[in-house]
């Protein structure tokens, strides 16, 4: 939600990323405050897991121009796992299978390691245990979720709940969701978008990348942006995924309102 | 392959110190007159100096086998001196006359020894190049009747034990470096378990090779008698040189009625350079008979050094009932290369194998698992169970699997099932983007990976080699 009192978290300026020679982000300006949900729309192709992945700091992109500060740190000065350390958490489009790691095995380090850099406690297996239980009732997840490998042989529903569950665990300072509602059946759907508005507050901020209003039905977001070719070229509110589910992209095109790229 | 995967490899060997100690060595070269010469120094029967004799002889009608999938320079056997001991100031009665030098060395190691030895519940019988130093809880196994000891003190404590079994499961002809063994070993360990006991402790002997340009040929028998059990531990390093040693051991192990034997290695000599100069060549020969009924033979190896492995650890299933396992990790590194694997000879009815197999390739390294699983004819109800799962870290290395079967009962039951993954770029991104750098993740994945395989190891030796295999792909990933 907008407040008056908020703390930007994120600000990007005139990003541009390329990958194998080829310019993909092609200066995106984005600020994002505490309190704040925002939604990126776009069709397939236009670059919003890129930017998703350039935030994380995937090696396979190079930031090319512009700027990106998180909370007054430049964040392109920090590894991928900094990032995470300081509070960047990405929940897959694509949640990546690690076969003969136990899901505890692999929450648990993740947890200690961010608690650790974070100057908190660690929790010892049987303490971490109660821990990510609880969390789990949150989602909904089976127990023996837990002794599975990490997302090996899960379903689709069941990976992006294991994102989600992970985002519980690290608390992030910016969350950002690639297509989190992309595969899951409506009553999963539900639990995700209860999940997540539950791990929303005040002082922290999600980035929704979406295709589908159907999701933005059950987290409301602030802003909603439109992303084409590498660029953000609409920003508006609540409504205008509404727009764009009657009325389809090429609508932007025939209404060029502004297209400035930054919020508020 | 991006630059966090390339540093993970690159770690300089922690074992490569030279110990200085005097050493008596042999002069370079192989022919009768060396042969003579060995047995003489270790005041040999007349019989042990036939055998020796003879396999000299059938090796000198052998050549190198090249059907394995290695590359190195052709080795000159002329060159190599077959004999070196470090030179003793008087006889050892205790570990406290020891050389102090060579204590310290065992301590670099991390020889478990003196009170470590106890607490861990091991008992020690050291090999330094070749010649037995110093052996622990003797007085204690022999309460039971248990011999554990150097194969030269079995020669002269026990002669007509080590005459029954010697070359029975490995004949003196077997092979070309199983008969250059025969004719040249020095030393080695020797384990007899009597009737009935089931070995309360772990045993374990650590290999060290010493001398720049010495080959190492250790000869191991272990027998465990009707209804015996006993788990032996053996790991293995050596120091850095620039010039290649090989190391060219034979083990045999014998299984009667209801015995058990349980064989575990951990081998980490030095692997050379990260350009491949040096390191040694380890061409080995285990094999175990699983003679009586229901008897058993297990390896278990984890082979991270070398700079070419070449081992089949096999057992040979002749008790009706008996079991035979082979649970191996290898893994290679920069210019390593490794061709490893099992031979599973099923000839009693009913008798059972299981194979698992798991090679780990980073750098310019290959690996190849290369498994040999045969149902004779009068093996009523055989089984056999396989799995070789191979692992690639970065794109530059290889993996390979020849798998051979040869069924000859129609009521036997063989299953292959294999696989190859790849450590990608993709896995280290979602570790990183959950805090974990890209070192954690990699011991993480490598030790899930290999997980069935430790699991079979003691519990000391599990630890030891989740953190050598951490160390040893420490900067591949990048
Ligand atoms: N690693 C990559 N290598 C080459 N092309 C890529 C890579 N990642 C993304 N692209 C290209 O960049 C464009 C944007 O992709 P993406 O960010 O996945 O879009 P979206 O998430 O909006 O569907 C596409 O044309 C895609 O093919
Ligand atoms: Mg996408």
């Amino acid at each position: 939600m907008i407040n008056n009192d908020s703390q930007t978290i994120l600000d990007v300026q005139n990003l541009h990323a390329s990958t194998q020679g080829a310019e993909i982000l092609k200066g995106i300006n984005l600020t994002v405050k505490s309190g704040e949900i925002h939604a990126i729309m776009g069709l397939n192709g236009s670059g919003k897991s890129t930017f998703a992945k350039v935030l994380a700091g995937h090696p396979d992109y190079e930031v090319t121009q512009g700027t990106i500060q998180f909370e007054q740190h430049d964040l392109l000065a920090l590894s991928s796992e900094e990032r995470a350390q300081a509070g960047i958490f990405l929940a897959f489009q694509y949640p990546i299978e690690i076969p003969g790691v136990a899901n505890s095995q692999f929450l648990r380090l993740a947890y200690n390691t961010v608690q650790t850099n974070r100057g908190r406690e660690e929790l010892d297996p049987l303490e971490f245990d109660d821990f990510v239980r609880e969390k789990m009732k949150l989602l909904e997840m089976k127990p023996d979720f837990l002794d599975r490998s990490v997302n090996e042989g899960f379903s689709g529903g069941e990976k992006k709940r294991n994102e989600i569950l992970q985002m519980a665990l690290l608390e992030p300072k910016l969350g950002i969701l690639d297509e989190t509602d992309s595969g899951l059946d409506i009553d999963a759907l539900k639990i995700v978008a209860k999940g997540v508005n539950h791990l929303s507050n005040k002082d922290n901020a999600i980035i929704l990348i979406t295709h589908y209003q159907r999701l933005l039905e059950h987290i409301v977001p602030d802003y909603v942006h439109v992303m084409e070719a590498g660029r953000i070229i609409r920003t508006g509110g609540k409504e205008l995924a509404l727009e764009l589910e009657t009325h389809g992209y090429d609508w932007l095109h025939n209404n060029p309102k502004n297209s400035a790229g930054a919020s508020a | 392959m991006s630059a966090v995967l390339q540093n993970l490899v690159n770690q300089p060997y922690r074992h490569g110190f030279v110990t200085d100690i005097e050493s008596e060595i042999a002069p370079k070269g192989l022919n009768e007159e060396t042969i003579r010469l060995i047995s003489a120094k270790k005041n040999e029967p007349d019989w042990l100096l036939d055998f020796r004799l003879k396999a000299y002889q059938k090796w000198l009608t052998m050549s190198e086998p090249s059907w394995q999938n290695v590359h190195y320079p052709k080795i000159d056997f002329q060159e190599i001196s077959y004999y070196a001991a470090p030179k003793p100031k008087k006889k050892l009665a205790s570990m406290d006359e020891v050389d102090p030098e060579l204590l310290r060395t065992f301590e670099k190691l991390g020889v478990p020894m003196h009170e470590r030895a106890a607490l861990a519940g091991v008992a020690v019988d050291v090999v330094f190049d070749s010649v037995s130093v110093a052996t622990t809880y003797k007085e204690k196994l022999a309460e039971l009747g248990i011999i554990f000891c150097s194969i030269s003190e079995a020669v002269q404590k026990h002669p007509d034990l080590v005459r029954e079994y010697i070359g029975a499961v490995v004949p003196v002809g077997d092979n070309f470096y199983a008969a250059l063994n025969s004719a040249v070993f020095t030393d080695g360990s020797f384990c007899y378990i009597p009737k009935g006991i089931k070995c309360p402790m772990d045993l374990s002997t650590y290999f060290r090779i010493n001398t720049e340009g010495s080959g190492q040929f250790e000869r191991t028998l272990v027998i465990a008698e009707e209804g015996a059990s006993v788990s032996y531990l053996e790991g293995c390093t050596a120091p850095q040189f620039d010039t290649n040693q090989l190391h060219a051991a034979v083990v045999e192990l014998i299984a009667m009625d209801n015995a058990d034997i349980k064989y575990s290695t951990v081998q980490n000599w030095y692997a050379g350079d990260e350009n491949g100069i040096g390191g040694i060549y380890n061409f080995v020969t285990k094999r175990g008979l699983a003679k009586g009924v229901n008897s058993r033979i297990s390896w278990t190896q984890v082979e991270t050094g070398a700079a070419i492995t070449w081992k089949y650890p096999s057992c040979i299933l002749r008790g009706d009932n008996s079991v035979g396992e082979f649970y191996s990790v290898a893994v290679t590194n920069h210019h390593q290369q490794a061709d490893t694997g099992t031979k599973m000879i099923h000839l009693g009815k009913n008798t059972r194998s299981t194979i698992i197999s798991k090679g780990i390739s980073a750098g310019k390294s290959n690996s190849s698992y290369r498994g040999l699983v045969r149902i004779a004819p009068t093996a009523e109800n055989a089984r056999n169970f396989s799995q070789c799962d191979s692992m690639l870290v970065g794109n530059q290395c290889g993996a390979h699997t020849f798998p051979y079967i040869q069924v000859r009962n129609h009521s036997a039951k063989v299953e292959h099932e294999a696989s190859t993954s790849k450590i990608g770029e993709d896995q280290l991104f979602y570790f990183a983007q959950r805090g974990i750098d890209a070192e954690e993740a990699v011991s993480m994945i490598v030790n899930g990976f290999c997980k069935e395989v430790f699991q079979q190891l003691p519990m000391e030796f599990a630890v030891e080699a989740t953190k050598l295999l951490s160390f040893k792909l420490e900067g591949s990933v990048g």
